[in-house]
């Protein structure tokens, strides 16, 4: 576009991203900080996530959004829009074409590869932050791998509730070192990010943190030993595609307690359907 | 008792700008022992347990911790994660102030588990069980294990505190003025309970009190310090019966008779 740079940021504010980035790869888990930008948008929308984004997202690469698992929000659409207008990159809502997916909320479904980047939209980016109120302690414990604090909040959760009750942003470590927030995502997408092909960066744009976990990394979601780390899924199928194994959200139909759960991964949903696979909305529509 | 000293400190010294905190203060403490620092208000005993247990650096001099296997360290020259890793196992502190120590907003278990935890037990249920077996320890009702502290009364607080510091049976503790802020039948009880805790568990430690009465119940040694120095050393009950310095005497003879 006309009187912007490639992809919005200057060639300058890209470079101290990527040297952030560098740093982040090099210590997964480690937040880096880095000198956030005013964005167009506003804190909470993605500013960290957009960042990273511009400062990775080269004219061959496909671009890919996920807003809570759907590419068709408002905050989805308007950041692939916000690229392809100021980068000229192509776009796209299927997984397996981007190379670069940034995201809110969700892992997609289907398995990244080790040729795609995946970049995490980070509201807060210090997983002890509500434990321990002092940033400069915070800093310390992390640098002295001091992580008990994090365990009694799960021994909390256990003797309050009978289990541990985070169901998002459920903290992990990264590389047994460092204790990282994985995001808002639920805790039922963890487990893909352990071991997984893609790297994975993480944008906290009003935190002004950076930090990153490379391919093939070792990320366990903490836990007790009699007490292990489990996903939570609602249990139902896919009312669209019958997924069984699928995230779902709960969408509600009309105002007589009418319920109907769907995959959150639209992309995956879609696929499905495509390959044949029908809910039992999709027999009812059948039948009439 | 071994011949081998747990901690020692030769020639500590420390001001505050142009108040002299400490002055050339030496201390030896063997494994086991109970030594009480008394003094009187601004006399540095604070100061000279903050500086003993490397939470505050001297000016000058230095303090040696011996470990179980026995190598010596120099608490102020050491690594921040080893002095750490020390306080969270080998070491404890308990504060006058139990508010200091505890997690308010979390469970008395929680509160007993922290140190557990910190050193890796993954547990949930050893961690409870112990956890129910110290409150029991320092006489805190079983029923009560996921109440928050706040719900509990100051005796109770301090009890809790001392659970949460010995659970990981730590050889030396440093106590500051441990039944400063309770009453006088509660502190009967606690002083009570800490005997008997730190015998057992053969744990030393370090107790700073204004209180003679307290020194002269809990300590095997005493040092009396006045405006930073330490004017008198020896066995409780020398130097409490046949006090020698002047000020020595002023204070055992200020103590009320019962």
């Amino acid at each position: 576009m006309k009187g912007y740079n490639f992809a919005y940021l200057d060639e300058q504010t890209k470079r101290m991203i990527r040297r952030a980035l560098l740093k982040a790869v090099a210590i997964p888990g480690h937040q880096i900080p880095f000198g956030s930008r005013e964005m167009p948008l506003p804190y909470g929308w993605g500013t960290g996530g957009i960042q990273v984004t511009a400062s990775v997202l080269g004219a061959g690469d496909v671009l890919k959004v996920i807003d809570q698992g759907a590419d068709d929000t408002t905050n989805a659409v308007s950041i692939r829009r916000f690229f392809a207008r100021t980068a000229g990159v192509r776009t796209t809502t299927r997984t397996a074409d981007a190379t670069v997916i940034q995201t809110r909320h969700r892992i997609p479904e289907q398995t990244l590869r080790d040729d795609q980047i995946i970049v995490y939209q980070v509201p807060q980016p210090e997983p002890l932050y509500r434990l321990e109120p002092s940033r400069v302690e915070t800093r310390r414990m992390h640098a002295l791998a001091d992580y008990g604090l994090m365990h009694v909040k799960l021994y909390e959760d256990i003797a309050r509730f009978g289990q541990i009750s985070i169901s998002y942003d459920y903290p992990v470590m990264v590389n047994q070192r460092h204790l990282m927030a994985p995001s808002p995502i639920p805790a039922f997408d963890n487990p893909k990010m352990n071991m997984m092909p893609a790297l994975q960066l993480f944008g906290a744009g009003r935190e002004k943190r950076i930090y990153a976990v490379p391919p093939y990394t070792d990320v366990r979601s903490l836990d007790f030993d009699d007490h292990p780390f489990r996903t939570i899924r609602a249990p139902h199928p896919c009312g669209l595609c019958g997924a069984t194994d699928a995230y779902l959200d709960e969408v509600v139909t009309d105002d007589r307690g009418g319920r109907l759960f769907v995959c959150s991964d639209t992309d995956h949903c879609a696929e499905r359907r495509a390959a044949g696979h029908v809910g039992t909305e999709g027999l009812k529509e059948a039948a009439e | 008792m071994s011949d081998e000293t747990l901690l020692s400190a030769r020639g500590l010294c420390l001001a505050f700008g142009a108040n002299r905190a400490l002055i050339d203060v030496d201390v030896d403490l063997w494994p086991g022992e109970m030594l009480a620092v008394v003094g009187e208000s601004g006399s540095g005993k604070t100061t000279l347990l903050n500086v003993l247990s490397g939470r505050l650096t001297p000016d000058g001099g230095a303090v040696w911790y011996r470990d179980p296997n026995g190598k010596l360290h120099d608490v102020h020259a050491m690594p921040a994660p080893d002095l750490r890793a020390l306080h969270r196992s080998d070491w404890g502190f308990v504060h006058q102030d139990p508010r200091q120590n505890l997690r308010m907003n979390v469970t008395a278990g929680g509160n007993v588990g922290e140190r557990l935890m910190a050193q890796g037990a993954r547990h949930y249920g050893d961690i409870r069980a112990l956890a129910i077996d110290w409150l029991g320890q320092v006489e805190i009702d079983a029923g009560r294990v996921d109440d928050l502290p706040r719900t509990f009364s100051g005796g109770m607080l301090q009890r809790l505190q001392i659970a949460r510091t010995l659970v990981t049976h730590p050889r030396l503790v440093f106590m500051d003025e441990p039944t400063g802020s309770l009453d006088v039948s509660v502190q009967a009880r606690l002083l009570d309970l800490i005997r008997n805790l730190v015998t057992r568990l053969k744990i030393a430690a370090v107790l700073v009190t204004h209180d003679i009465g307290v020194a002269r119940l809990l300590a095997h040694r005493i040092m009396v310090m006045q405006r930073g120095r330490v004017v008198e050393a020896g066995l409780t009950d020398q130097v409490l019966d046949d006090p020698q310095h002047p000020y020595t005497q002023l204070l055992v003879s200020s103590v009320l008779q019962a």
